[in-house]
């Protein structure tokens, strides 16, 4: 009883820190809080709006596409910036995806055994590889949202598309071995680097215990690309 | 499983919150393991502790010992961070005085329960009183994953974390994982030794992708330098198999398990066995096992029948034997010879597999046609110079 009536510990003195003033926090009090909070009202913003609506449909187009060539940009020459992730559209990917489809079709009045991919297989491996991948990345605990990364593997199909015009040009010159060679070796520089790019803005999106996990699916994907665009013979 | 006093700061225990606390009686008594120290709260009530251990364990037996408490509740939280508390367990010990003059020595409360996985261990203590002493005794088979096991079914299965806790794998289990499907030791179980209660449908889907691409692709390459001299040869990219392929390997991969799962049920409820899988093993075994018929399948592009074959045998060799081994303990205990055909079967199907692969993929090897045709000639010049 006598040890209950005990006078408050000296809370300064105790050798942990972590506990000081504790005792001497009286928990049913409450503290008054006063004061003022403004916030800037932006009186901008509705002039904004308004203009987008009454200007051209060429200055909107043309602000699209410089989004895109923006993006292009940086798929090129891979930085670590974070434009491509912060303001996605899809509209890239769609673009190299049927321009990449379109170049690897071939007449079909050519040859009735022709075994090449058609149009719509090129374009069903494309997307559904992406999303596969992305809900890949999001099951292993990723940080990156779904049309992000669709939008960051879309992108990267570009160097792969560059691979293809250039495959296709070469091969309006004889066949032959020395044509082959030409042709690996552009669709192996292009296929690294198109890996190089996705991984440079994919692989900070996931834990460094998992990031090899989630960037094997992307390496598998262009590989798959690549051996088509360099099977492709007309 | 021996038992352990978990609530030990050796043990990693760690009182994270004292609502109070005095320079000779500092919180850290509780869990110094010294039957001598005692936490002592000073100022006003309700007076709480947190207790955090380092990892998730199973409590089977909570003892407190308290001096002068009149009232005392224990909560638990299961969260990295002291949140999300739920009431365990509130004891009320009468009046102070009665308690005291009963039991000088002050009160015990002891609680079993072995189905708590509590995290967190707060205990409020109202009434003027001490702490004195705390223990906890836990079972120290403190298998972060066997824990999970039981987490793992809370999350309904139309949400997104359902699904996320089948990818629950670092890169290197996933390494881990595949040597062993490489490397079958004989005694060991794939299962019990890799898998462990966290099955992951990653290595499955992801070994199965590339195996479809790898077959297609050796596959066209392998016909490509077959035919590499023939004039009438037009080389197609034959895309169509990509999905006969796909299709293929990756029924193989879904429906053999389901079968064989459902079978391992029915005689279960036969015989009691000692082991049993889950659907999501099996299935993690057999993709995994798939793993050696990559490197086969690329290998499969040199264009002699002897090494295919070779092949073949050795790729059969490794995976069949990991099968067999995972599921031999599970029918052993069955009728001889259900058991016996189980195994054969398993292995059977897997070399269907391989075989059905390679004869439909890769056009065999036409070495011997050549020679014929350049011996003939030979043979008529001769005739016609002796003539």
């Amino acid at each position: 009883m006598a040890e209950a009536a005990q006078s408050p510990g000296d809370p300064g003195t105790s050798p942990k820190p972590l506990f000081a003033g504790l005792s001497e926090i009286a928990i049913s009090r409450d503290i008054p809080i006063e004061g003022e909070i403004t916030i800037p009202v932006r009186s901008r913003i509705r002039e904004f709006d308004n203009s987008t609506l009454n200007e051209s449909v060429r200055n909107t187009i043309m602000r699209d596409l410089k989004s895109v060539g923006k993006k292009f940009m940086h798929v090129l020459y891979p930085r670590k910036s974070s434009t491509l992730l912060r303001d996605w559209d899809l509209w890239g990917p769609l673009i190299l995806c049927v321009a990449l489809a379109l170049m690897l079709q071939r007449g079909s009045a050519d040859n009735e055994k022709d075994g090449g991919p058609q149009f719509a297989e090129v374009f069903v491996i494309v997307w559904f590889g992406a999303v596969t991948i992305t809900l890949n990345s999001k099951l292993l605990g990723g940080n990156i949202s779904f049309f992000q990364s669709l939008c960051v593997l879309g992108y990267c199909i570009l160097p792969l598309t560059v691979a293809m015009l250039i495959c296709r040009l070469v091969l309006l010159a004889e066949q032959g071995p020395i044509n082959f060679m030409v042709r690996l070796f552009v669709v192996i520089v292009m296929f690294a680097w198109s890996v190089i790019a996705s991984t440079a803005f994919l692989a900070d999106s996931q834990p460094p215990n998992r990031r090899a996990l989630a960037v094997y699916p992307v390496f598998l994907f262009y590989f798959v690309i690549s051996w088509m665009i360099l099977t492709f013979t007309p | 499983m021996r038992k352990v006093d978990l609530c030990l700061s050796s043990e990693g225990a760690e009182v994270i919150l004292a609502t109070s606390s005095d320079e000779k009686h500092p919180p850290e008594s509780v869990i110094d393991g010294n039957p001598e120290t005692f936490w002592t709260t000073t100022g006003m009530f309700p007076q709480e502790f947190i207790i955090s251990f380092h990892k998730h364990v199973r409590i089977e037996k909570l003892v407190i010992q308290s001096y002068l408490v009149r009232t005392l509740r224990i909560e638990k939280s299961t969260s990295k961070e002291p949140v999300d508390f739920e009431q365990w367990i509130e004891r009320e010990f009468g009046d102070a005085a009665t308690a005291l003059a009963a039991n000088p020595d002050g009160s015990t409360i002891s609680i079993e329960d072995a189905d708590e996985t509590p995290k967190h261990q707060p205990g409020p203590p109202r009434g003027a009183g001490r702490e004195e002493d705390d223990e906890l005794l836990g079972n120290d088979d403190s298998d972060k994953t066997e824990l999970l096991a039981g987490q793992k079914k809370s999350s309904p299965f139309w949400t997104f974390e359902y699904y996320q806790t089948f990818f629950d794998v670092d890169t290197h289990q996933v390494f881990d994982r595949i040597k062993g499907s490489l490397l079958p030791i004989p005694g060991r179980n794939f299962v019990r030794l890799y898998i462990r209660s966290n099955p992951d449908l990653y290595g499955p889907f992801w070994i199965c992708a590339t195996l479809v691409f790898a077959i297609a692709i050796s596959g066209n390459l392998s016909n490509f330098l077959i035919h590499l001299g023939e004039k009438t040869y037009h080389y197609v990219p034959e895309f169509r198999k990509v999905s006969i392929a796909a299709t293929v390997i990756y029924s193989y991969a879904w429906l053999v398990p389901l079968a064989l799962w459902g079978f391992l049920l029915w005689r279960n409820s036969k015989v009691m066995n000692i082991v049993s899988y889950s659907f999501l093993e099996i299935v993690c075994v057999y993709g995994y096992s798939l793993f050696i018929y990559i490197p086969t399948a690329i290998l499969w592009i040199i264009p002699q029948k002897a090494v295919r074959w070779i092949l073949v045998l050795i790729a059969l060799g490794v995976s069949g034997s990991v099968l067999a081994m995972t599921f031999w303990p599970a029918v052993r205990e069955d009728n001889r010879r259900i058991a016996l055909a189980t195994v054969v079967t398993i292995v059977l199907l897997h070399m269907l597999l391989s075989v059905g692969c390679l004869a439909y993929f890769f056009d065999a090897p036409e070495m011997d046609h050549l020679p014929t045709a350049t011996a003939t000639p030979n043979q008529t010049m001769a005739a016609a110079k002796s003539s």
